[in-house]
């Protein structure tokens, strides 16, 4: 019972955290309906960027955060400039996934050049600290990691909700015809949708970095598991990619804990599989099939 | 004469909306129904329930006299029923000759065989004939006129031997030239027994072609009669006006 | 034909290019090409994007590599005899992974391939007792003279590749390949007139993955070493896809272009480039000046180059716009 409560407490915390990273990926898709495969690689990006950080300036990785969400920000807005919006609407959707992943695969070439292979970690002084708590180890990296991914993920949702910009995002993203008839610049849209994808795998990589060990061929790990929460949750949903994260987290930790660690992986898959089979959609995903 | 299609209480909600509540009427054997409404009413929601494009959330369908359960086009099409589509579909990237010989039910034992046999070919060429699409057999789709490719979808259509053609708005954005030969060649296929249901916003059309016409609004049956009778419908007339 | 022609000169390539590495250049060309073209049945032809297929290369080389651990087949050319088995083993196997995939499209779709790949390359490291994990399985080395020892691997390939573009041609020509090529278009209308879409798309799923997991095997035998990061590795969809595009995707001769390009371009990049990482980042340069400038391919922008030559000398006919009222 004990490891299982303390499964739970890692798999959430890990969820958490997954959450943030997943709902870039769905916001991109929503906004654009591209496939982001270089979500993982731009996380990674962020956890070196955050490593240098702190590791040459003595930045912590929480504050660098506020430096690195801007620049990742325009980052995000450049590579969809040039990479994603010549891209014509109908083949989007098909090429991006290729042209996303050529990125990747260059994002993943700079940063072996740059740091080498040798597995990086931002190991700050409270890295290694745990709080007890009713007899729970619980790692006070991975809080302030779930915690510092609830909050941006909070201010994401805020910005959607609240803003003008916002409120535009979310036009687009039901109805990108409907949207443009009112008015709404859908290119501009997708752009800055784009660019704050990014900017939350800035936030997502610093916090990843923190608490996982990385190196530039970490991403595909990332990727396979944020792919799967996008399906399980519903392509486009940011609500489903949180929900399907946190529940992913916990599923994971669970199968680690009571079954296996090296197959822990494999639960994505599994569920993802299941998914599939019963409901292709995802959970809260529209239904593709049929023209209407 | 049989109800060849029996739609009873079905119903379709999308998110908040009901597009079709309890909506229930029938379509008889030999006959060219009509099927009318304001613009919202629910009409193209309803074929695509009956055609297999969308699960039913309420209420069943009935083709044929087998309940219709899991939405699939491709059987139904397979037991007789097939739709057009507004937007004049066609395959863009095949010769007009490749469009109606898909349509052509296949055995999987065929998959071998060369794309267009002789004898398909030949069925092809006649129907073809038929709609005076006859020139163009070689022609890639995607460079057929709009009109050109309502009727290649049409003659599509009845190259299975259909038991119920589900046209959906066959008269939109066609000169009245093509509005007048599209009617003529579904008077003559009705002659050879054809049942068609035709979703229309043409009235005069629909008041030449059709009987029974029924009538939709907000996703019910409202009025369902010869012509002439549904036309003075108060109901209708409510509907259209008030909406 | 030129079908004849070029496969004429392919077989005689190796006498008169006998350096080990040309044969090696080679022998990876023929292999990609196969790769692309079984690739092309599915991806070309239907429209459904499978970024996965690097899965099934592996487990055919993984299926060769098995053969050699657990059952006592011997070197020799006996394993090439094996080759047909386990495409066969592989193509029907592929068949329920295909089902469930293809209850989603698009981007679904190609994600839910890019997923089988990583449960693929994960089952690879961890079953040991089967793959030998991490340390990977080691093939002894055949005992072909060593002055023509990769003509072997060369005509097996030769041989697939053979396989790869027969099987293309005749789908193409074929009833099936009107159904894929329907599905392309407009599946759901496909659907609504009757084509049986289901047993289009898994044939061809089918198909392709045996020829491609075939291809995995000559590799595997020929490598003599097989890890799941390299067998398994998403840079062979990545290749393969690659090509295809660039060649001219849907049509037969395109991705055999698209290797005959790319694989020596590679192997320079490889080269020049290998010792460090940036091997990576010109690939992926090549990759999005592919994707952003040539997306249609290189076959198909000359056709419609070629056609727009024959139309401007042919003066313009009035169009007949309506159908007339008979």
């Amino acid at each position: 019972m004990h490891l299982f409560v303390q499964a739970c407490i890692l798999g959430l915390l890990t969820g958490g955290v997954y959450a943030l990273m997943a709902s870039g990926l769905a916001l991109g898709f929503g906004v654009m309906r591209v496939i982001n495969v270089a979500q993982g690689a731009l996380i990674i990006l962020g956890a070196y960027l955050s490593y240098t950080l702190y590791s040459h300036l003595g930045i912590d990785p929480f504050v660098g955060l506020l430096l690195l969400t801007p620049a990742m920000f325009a980052l995000g807005v450049l590579l969809q400039l040039v990479f994603l919006r010549p891209l014509r609407d109908e083949e989007r959707e098909e090429l991006s996934l290729l042209v996303t992943w050529a990125m990747a695969l260059g994002i993943e070439g700079l940063l072996s050049v740059a740091y080498q292979t040798t597995y990086r970690s931002t190991i700050t002084s409270y890295a290694d600290r745990s709080w007890t708590v009713f007899g729970y180890y619980i790692s006070v990296a991975r809080v302030f990691a779930f915690v510092a991914s609830f909050v941006v993920l909070g201010l994401l949702f805020a910005v959607l909700r609240y803003t003008k910009l916002g409120r535009a995002v979310r036009a687009t993203v039901q109805n990108p015809t409907a949207a443009r008839l009112l008015g709404v610049d859908t290119r501009m849209v997708s752009a800055v949708g784009f660019g704050l994808s990014v900017a939350t795998a800035s936030a997502a990589g610093a916090v990843y970095g923190i608490v996982f060990p990385f190196n530039p061929g970490s991403h595909y790990d990332l990727i396979s598991r944020l792919l799967s929460i996008i399906v399980l949750g519903g392509l486009g949903s940011l609500g489903g990619a949180v929900v399907a994260a946190l529940f992913m987290g916990l599923t994971e930790a669970l199968f680690s804990a009571e079954i296996s660690p090296t197959w822990s992986s494999f639960t994505f898959f599994i569920v993802l599989i299941a998914v599939l089979v019963v409901r292709p959609q995802g959970l809260f995903g529209a239904r593709v099939r049929g023209a209407i | 004469m049989s109800a060849l299609l029996e739609v009873e209480k079905a119903s379709k909600r999308f998110g908040g909306v009901v597009a079709v509540d309890e909506c229930s009427f029938s379509v008889q054997a030999g006959t060219i129904t009509g099927l009318i409404g304001p613009n919202g009413s629910g009409k193209t929601t309803v074929f695509n329930l009956i055609t297999g494009y969308l699960p039913a959330d309420g209420g069943q369908i009935r083709f044929d006299g087998r309940v219709v359960g899991r939405p699939d086009p491709t059987r139904l099409a397979r037991r007789g029923l097939i739709r057009t589509f507004q937007q004049a579909r066609v395959f863009p990237n095949l010769t007009v000759v490749e469009n109606l010989v898909l349509a052509a039910p296949q055995s999987w034992r065929s998959a071998g065989r060369p794309r267009v046999s002789r004898a398909e070919r030949a069925l092809a060429d006649e129907l073809l004939g038929d709609f005076n699409l006859g020139a163009h057999a070689g022609t890639v789709a995607a460079e057929l006129s709009f009109g050109q490719r309502k009727l290649l979808e049409f003659a599509a259509t009845l190259m299975s031997r259909p038991r119920l053609v589900l046209l959906d708005e066959p008269a939109a954005g066609v000169n009245p030239v093509l509005v007048e030969t599209i009617e003529r060649h579904i008077r003559r296929l009705h002659a050879q027994g054809l049942t068609f249901l035709v979703v229309e916003h043409d009235m005069p059309l629909v008041m030449r072609l059709c009987d029974p016409v029924i009538v939709l609004d907000r996703g019910r049956k409202i009025a369902e009669g010869p012509a002439r009778q549904v036309q003075q419908d108060p109901n209708v007339l409510d509907a259209y006006l008030g909406a | 034909m030129r079908a004849a022609l070029v496969f004429g000169v392919l077989s005689a390539l190796p006498f008169g290019f006998t350096a080990a590495w040309v044969q090696n250049l080679f022998i990876f060309t023929l292999m990609y090409a196969a790769l692309a073209s079984a690739w092309n049945i599915v991806g070309g032809y239907s429209g459904y994007i499978s970024l996965g297929h690097a899965a099934f290369f592996g487990v055919g080389a993984y299926a060769i590599g098995i053969l050699f651990t657990h059952t006592s087949i011997g070197g020799g050319y006996r394993p090439f005899y094996a080759l047909p088995l386990v495409g066969i083993g592989v193509a029907i196997g592929s068949l329920p992974v295909a089902w469930i995939a293809y209850r989603t499209r698009a981007a679904t779709f190609a994600i839910v391939t890019i997923t089988l790949l990583f449960v693929v390359q994960q089952l690879a490291f961890n079953l040991r007792s089967l793959t030998g994990g991490s340390q990977g399985i080691a093939i002894p080395t055949p005992s072909f003279p060593v002055a023509t020892y990769e003509e072997p691997f060369y005509y097996a390939m030769l041989g697939i590749l053979a396989m790869s573009m027969l099987a293309s041609w005749s789908i193409r020509g074929s009833k099936l390949g009107l159904a894929l090529l329907s599905i392309r278009d407009d599946e759901d209308r496909a659907r609504g007139l009757g084509v049986q879409t289901e047993l289009a798309k898994l044939t061809a799923f089918a198909v392709s993955c045996g020829l491609v997991a075939m291809a995995g095997g000559v590799w595997a035998y020929y490598i003599a070493f097989i890890y799941p990061q390299f067998a398994v590795d998403p840079l062979i969809t990545i290749g393969m896809v690659l090509m295809v595009y660039l060649g001219g995707k849907g049509t037969i001769w395109g991705p055999v272009l698209g290797a005959f390009i790319l694989v020596p371009a590679q192997q320079y990049l490889a080269y020049r480039l290998g010792a460090s990482r940036l091997y990576l980042v010109g690939y992926s340069a090549v990759f999005l000046g592919v994707m952003l400038l040539l997306p249609r391919g290189i076959l198909p922008s000359l056709g419609d180059r070629a056609r727009k030559l024959r139309v401007r000398r042919v003066p313009p006919e009035p169009r007949v716009e309506e159908v007339a009222a008979s």
